[in-house]
């Protein structure tokens, strides 16, 4: 076969292919899409772990948000509303690829995800280069409204920074000087014991140490030991998931509960505290959603949930929602006509949501202004005991809106 | 450090090597014997986890959890070794690590639909359940202690039938020269399936043994896995008697590293072996013109 009979026709056969694909690229990115008939439906992709460690919360934030489209009949600001679900695995090295097909083969016109911090950055960065509309339902990168943030990009959880950042002030009201912290050695431990350290410190608290475990590893034992002999007044930590538990199963295994009161990030008793039973007795955290508020939203809420699912509902379930309700206000503000994309955009940077968590609104970088509360576990439940601090703002740190 | 602390850092150091021997011992048994890499080793350890959890559930007792989850597993061992495993022996590896990668996804799958995506934890029985006070303000759980000597005791049946017995006379031929064991009229392929089994056995035992002081989650074989490799890898592949040197060794430094270089801790495990494998390439106890 001589090589010039073999180039001519798949040169040509390449450059049509190549065209029809250019063609189609162009026609599918968000940039440039033609206006979609305002009946079509708004394709809301769902980005989510429905399976590894994370999959239960996954699951719940993807119940919560059905939840709210189902209670407005199917319709978000009119509109109705379509699903397409990819399952993310909580893996970032497939983030970027999964992203990408949910925006380009997909053409999902919003995004809701996720929970893992690395995922969520990764889908940041797409969802900043393709300008899509991106929700984030949990992951509490700093990052995704700090130096990151776009006005495309909104959260309806927390930033790590403010989920811990009151209970500096709370711990040295309480008269503790000395605090051990511990936490997992990855960028989400980092940020919550920074923010706890930076607000106790500021109050005349001292570190007297900041013990790592490399994550995800579980194996505690020998730093247990270590907080024995450092002897501190109180303990603050995070962990979450099947850490959390062992953490504080071991902590009080070791008796170290009766001597040095635990405190910790929401987190290491949010969805973990049937599995850590007595031993998670009396630990104190803050979170932005405590079992037992009362506010009718939240009753009206939990009824809900128990009854389209069968189960409790809890913070992530009530993130999704949220979520959904954010992309209400926003599709209502412009009637549904989602290529009004200023006004929307603006419509839910303006969102004040009656959210079952409590009163929410976003600050500039796109993060909830919201209540931090105080919990305690009592009867196998995070009770409320106080709001740590009203309206925290996250100070987003780095972010340029541009 | 005042003495105290140093004693009980080291009884941490023993009570994790102690498990880690269990999980790794079944690991390579079946690697140094079989010849088959068995990457599905930590989804039954896994395994044990959860079915400790729901037969304490179902029956409230914890002796029959372990002695329940060791049966399931060894009898799923045989199942396995009889359909799948068998047609790996004298493959490549890669064969061995598709089919044992596609029993972790199964593995996985089936925990997804019989026990869910939660987190759960296990009571240990009521006789253990207590803990000793050792310093002034820290006490040790007696289970913790409990495991270390169950962990000793079976270590010690392991050698036991590795060498004094019949069916450890075959093990031993059969690592040695398969071929030659196989002239010699010894029915080989039995033998597999119970060492294949009892690797197994082992796994789950290890993980029914960890639940009570561990929690039971998805995904918690993963870690162990690698971790078991490393045991292996360090005490020479297909030596049970290096599987407890290296499971200490490990122990040890993952202990002492956190306390002591808690900065790199994480690699300090992988800085060991890569030096003793400089050292004695075959591992510390394995044979060295291997």
């Amino acid at each position: 076969m001589t090589t010039k009979g073999f180039l001519r026709p798949v040169t040509r056969r390449a450059m049509l292919s190549g065209t029809a694909g250019a063609a189609t690229f162009i026609a599918t990115s968000p940039l440039h899409s033609p206006a979609i008939a305002q009946n079509a439906p708004l394709k809301v992709g769902m980005m989510l772990p429905y399976t590894g460690t994370y999959a239960k919360l996954g699951q719940f934030i993807d119940d919560g948000f059905r939840l709210y489209v189902e209670q407005k009949g199917g319709k978000l600001g009119g509109r109705d509303i379509a699903f397409v679900q990819v399952d993310d695995e909580s893996k970032p090295e497939a983030a970027t690829d999964n992203m990408n097909r949910l925006v380009g083969r997909e053409k999902a016109d919003v995004v809701v995800g996720t929970v893992h911090s690395g995922v969520a950055m990764a889908m940041v960065k797409v969802a900043r280069d393709t300008k899509t509309l991106l929700i984030i339902p949990n992951a509490g990168a700093n990052d995704a409204t700090g130096p990151a943030c776009a006005p495309n990009i909104f959260r309806t959880s927390f930033s790590n920074w403010q989920s811990t950042y009151p209970m500096g002030k709370v711990m040295a009201d309480a008269g503790i000087k000395n605090v051990v912290t511990i936490t997992w050695r990855y960028t989400a431990g980092a940020e919550m014991i920074g923010a706890f350290a930076e607000n106790f410190t500021k109050n005349g608290g001292k570190i007297v140490a900041d013990l790592t475990v490399p994550f995800p590893e579980v194996e505690f034992q020998a730093l247990i030991t270590q907080i024995a002999q450092l002897k501190p007044d109180a303990v603050f930590s995070f962990f979450a998931g099947g850490g959390a538990v062992k953490f504080v199963k071991d902590y009080a295994a070791a008796g170290l509960n009766k001597t040095i009161p635990l405190y910790g990030a929401g987190f290491l008793t949010d969805g973990t505290i049937e599995a850590q039973g007595e031993a998670a007795k009396g630990i104190r955290t803050t979170l932005h959603y405590a079992d037992n508020l009362d506010n009718p939203a939240n009753l009206a809420f939990l009824k809900a949930f128990k009854a389209k699912t069968g189960k409790d509902g809890d913070i992530y379930a009530v993130q999704g929602y949220d979520g959904a309700a954010l992309l209400d206000i926003g599709l209502t503000a412009v009637g549904g006509d989602f290529n009004a994309r200023d006004k929307m955009i603006a419509a839910m940077g303006a969102a004040k949501i009656n959210s079952p968590r409590g009163p929410l609104s976003f600050n500039k970088a796109h993060n909830p202004i919201q209540n931090i509360y105080l919990r305690e576990v009592r009867n196998g439940r995070n009770e409320m005991i106080s709001i740590a601090q009203a309206d925290v703002d996250d100070p987003a740190r780095g972010c340029k809106m541009t | 450090m005042d003495l105290i602390t140093l004693g009980v850092q080291l009884l941490n150091a023993v009570q994790y090597g102690a498990v880690l021997f269990l999980v790794a011992s079944g690991l390579t048994l079946v690697f140094g014997i079989l010849g088959v890499i068995n990457l599905a080793h930590g989804a039954f350890y896994m395994l044990g986890a959860y079915l400790a959890y729901w037969i304490t559930l179902m029956t409230g007792s914890f002796v029959v959890a372990l002695l329940g989850g060791v049966l399931v597993a060894f009898i799923a061992g045989i199942l396995l070794e009889t359909v799948f495993v068998r047609l790996l022996y004298g493959r490549d590896h890669l064969a061995q690590v598709l089919l044992s990668f596609g029993l972790i996804l199964v593995i996985d799958e089936i925990r997804q639909l019989l026990f869910g995506k939660d987190v759960h934890a296990v009571a240990p029985p009521a006789w253990l359940s207590g803990s000793i006070q050792l310093t002034d303000n820290l006490s040790y759980p007696v289970y913790r202690l409990a495991i270390c000597v169950f962990c000793l005791m079976a270590a010690l049946v392991i050698f036991f039938v590795i060498a004094r017995t019949k069916i450890g006379m075959i093990v031993r031929a059969g690592s040695e020269n398969r071929e030659m064991a196989r002239v010699l009229g010894i029915k080989f392929d039995r033998v597999n399936r119970y060492v294949f089994a009892a690797g197994i056995a082992l796994a789950a035992l290890g993980g029914i043994l960890i639940a009570p002081i561990s929690t039971v989650f998805p995904g918690m074989g993963d870690g162990m896995l690698i971790l078991s490799f490393v045991v292996v890898v360090l005490g020479g592949i297909g030596s049970v008697a290096g599987a407890a040197v290296g499971a200490l060794l490990i122990g040890l430094t993952d202990t002492f590293g956190k306390v002591f270089f808690p900065s790199v801790s994480s690699i300090l495990i992988y800085v060991v072996m890569a030096a003793v494998l400089l050292w004695r390439p075959s591992g510390i106890l394995g044979r060295q013109d291997a």
